[in-house]
């Protein structure tokens, strides 16, 4: 820590100087990294404008300036594990700042192209008999609800039970092979989920197959896994106390489950539930695969084809007719409208954990 | 009632309404166990006469091995750049929310990449075709006049950025979200007396979280890194949106001559499809089936180990 060549005499090595310097390596001032990282900013604003370069071109050489400095600066003053650990620590940040990079540019995309698209007739039309301006996302929009309503429908009552047999009665064989096969489940691509389901219903209805019900069947592939996961974590969460509470003044298991247990983990649970809704609502290829596409509005769950909105923004992307730009302006309002039902399902799961939940603080 | 008989029979008494509740849960439990089966099951079902159809049958003539190839390869080299550019970022990222970032916004930034996991897949599809592509396109270009030798950029690069590299950076987006939370909950384990006992022996931060973090959560990032990788695997309508498919195998990943994935030729060709393709289609979704299952129990599997033991760590 001490320089070695010193070529002064030694002062007396009991003065506090001396012990101060011994005890305290040299420290670069806390304002430094943020120093440097104003004088690359400049650098960066300079060669994008003078220099010319382009924007990509000259954020990226102004953060190695900023690295290198930094890193050498540290290096110099510090000595190298100090200059090691600025180093990892500005690898990281960079890493967070990079992985905000896309959600970012996405969402303004989304928002800039999508809102000029949004209007009353958007919501109201369907696009049956339309070509080139106009047309809407009604048929999509009520397919998407349909579809997803009744895959939740046929998840969450099996997801729950499955919870609750793996908290409160899964010993054994059984419940290994389940907790296994549910991880495992989580991770069935969705347009293999498409493919059983089309699979499965070709055997009732023949080749070529299309149909509502089909995409819930996969959806709800898709969602069991993820119920059965936060409903188990919920459950897992319940003080043993209440339950044996409950039975110590008589009460049938079951009805320790379902008065005790689930009140709860209630609002976990529904948390857990509208994230799993808010993760396969948005999902295209099991439903291009089994819902297939069409212009017009279809309420019948179990007969004919049925828009939803990822498909519907696939197929105005895909066949956008011509001239190509309403299409795409369709395909772009249809994915801000999904993009907002998303977000505002997410919102509402962390409202409801945070609202809801049992307070820790008595 | 008397002592005795209460002794007689310390188990309470199976109530009817006990009967059909468990009966009920072990039932859902049974049935999900079935769903799986069931998928393996109709998938081969329907996709056996692919395999028994005669090569010319097959779309391109040369039987299912012919057509599955190309596909195989190309869901496997945009997973592997995506697990490549994803795990180091997703490693960092997670880091950076469990040790680095202020306690406060802690919280608040991890809500900010879950968001990421929010995205739908096809609005992803869009975004990598209308903003990352074109951008891509004058880098392509760079490198394929500045580092052409190597093959991986031989180019002719594409002028569209359609390659092979930016599904590989879009599904990293994709999967950067779930390696991350996983990658966090296992950094935030970590024995908060190792990290102390570091920190008191003098090590600065980074040498902590090389000395404590790292070792303890080694066996996790990898299965994080897997799972990531059955994500990316699977992903179909991001691939069908943004790569430009040719069919051919290539190590080449900035041209516009790309291979396609399985998970995205099925959703391209299914819509249209009828008779034995249609089988074909449902044979290569099987094989996608058997990669990313075989790829999630692996991943699983090391986690499952790892649970047993960290109680002694």
């Amino acid at each position: 820590m001490t320089t070695p060549t010193q070529t002064e005499p030694r002062p007396n090595p009991g003065t506090s100087e001396r012990l101060d310097e011994r005890l305290h390596s040299p420290q670069l001032p806390r304002w430094t990294p943020w120093a440097v990282l104003a004088a690359a900013a400049v650098v960066t604003v300079l060669l994008n404008t003078v220099g010319g370069q382009g924007k990509a071109l000259s954020v990226v050489l102004g953060w190695l300036i900023f690295v290198v400095t930094l890193t050498v600066m540290s290096r110099l003053y510090e000595g190298g594990r100090k200059s090691v650990d600025r180093l990892a620590t500005v690898m990281v940040t960079t890493a967070f700042v990079v992985a905000l990079m896309p959600l970012g540019t996405l969402l303004y995309l989304v928002v800039s192209n999508g809102a000029p698209a949004l209007s009353g007739s958007f919501l109201s039309a369907s696009m049956r008999n339309v070509v080139g301006e106009g047309g809407g996302i009604f048929h999509a929009l009520w397919g998407t609800l349909l579809v997803t309503g009744m895959a939740a429908a046929m998840s969450i009552p099996i997801g729950l039970l499955t919870g609750i047999y793996l908290v409160e009665y899964g010993r054994g064989r059984l419940a290994r092979w389940v907790t296994l096969l549910v991880d495992v489940m989580t991770g069935i691509p969705s347009i293999v989920a498409g493919l059983f389901a089309y699979a499965l219903f070709v055997l009732f209805f023949g080749e070529g197959i299309r149909m509502g019900f089909g995409g819930a069947v996969a959806l709800s592939l898709l969602m069991i896994p993820l119920v059965v996961r936060s409903s188990e974590e919920m459950l897992k969460l319940v003080p043993n106390e209440l339950r044996e509470a409950s039975y110590a003044l008589g009460v049938p298991k079951w009805r320790t489950i379902t008065k005790v247990v689930l009140p709860t983990a209630m609002a976990g649970i529904v948390t857990g539930i509208t994230i799993a809704i808010a993760r396969v609502i948005g999902e295209t290829a099991p439903l291009l695969i089994i819902c297939g596409s069409t212009d017009s509005t279809n309420f019948d769950l179990f007969h004919g084809r049925m828009m939803t909105l990822p498909v519907y923004i696939y197929s105005q992307y895909k066949n956008p007719g011509f001239p190509p730009e309403f299409g795409i302006e369709r395909a772009w309002g249809a994915a801000l409208v999904l993009t907002i039902i998303i977000m505002v399902l997410n919102l509402v799961a962390r409202l409801i954990s945070y609202y809801f939940s049992p307070k820790t603080k008595v | 009632m008397d002592e005795t008989a209460v002794r007689a029979n310390p188990r309470p008494p199976r109530r009817p309404g006990d009967r059909i509740f468990s009966g009920f849960a072990t039932a859902a439990a049974a049935l999900i166990l079935v769903a799986l089966a069931g998928v393996g099951l109709f998938l081969t079902s329907e996709g056996i006469p692919a395999l028994t159809a005669g090569k010319n049958e097959v779309p391109g003539g040369n039987g299912i091995l012919a057509y599955a190839w190309p596909l195989v390869f190309g869901t496997l080299l945009s997973s592997a750049i995506a697990l490549i550019v994803a795990a180091p970022l997703a490693i960092g990222v997670a880091l950076f929310i469990s040790h680095y970032a202020p306690r406060r916004l802690a919280i608040p930034l991890g809500y900010l990449v879950d968001l990421l996991a929010a995205v739908p897949s096809i609005v992803y599809g869009l975004w990598g075709f209308f903003f990352l592509a074109p951008r891509m396109g004058p880098l392509y270009g760079w490198l394929d006049d500045h580092a052409g030798f190597i093959p991986l950029f031989a180019g002719p690069a594409s002028p569209t950025g359609r390659t092979m590299l930016t599904v590989g950076l879009v599904l990293a987006v994709m999967i950067l979200p779930i390696v991350t939370a996983l990658c966090r909950e296992i950094f935030l384990q970590t024995p908060r007396l190792h990290e102390e006992a570091a920190l008191a022996l003098g090590a600065t931060r980074w040498e902590m979280v090389r000395m404590t973090v790292f070792p303890y959560a080694r066996s996790g990032m990898v299965s994080a890194a897997m799972l990531g990788l059955g994500r990316a695997l699977g992903e179909t309508i991001a691939v069908a949106t943004v790569l430009s498919v040719s069919g051919v195998v290539t190590f080449n990943v900035i041209s516009s001559t790309n291979p396609g994935t399985i998970a995205a030729n099925i959703a391209l060709k299914f819509p249209e499809a009828s008779g034995i393709e249609v089988n074909v289609l449902v044979a290569t979704g099987l094989v996608l089936f058997l990669i990313t299952f075989a790829v999630n129990f692996v991943a699983r599997a090391i986690v499952g180990r790892r649970s047993e033991f960290s109680g002694a760590n």
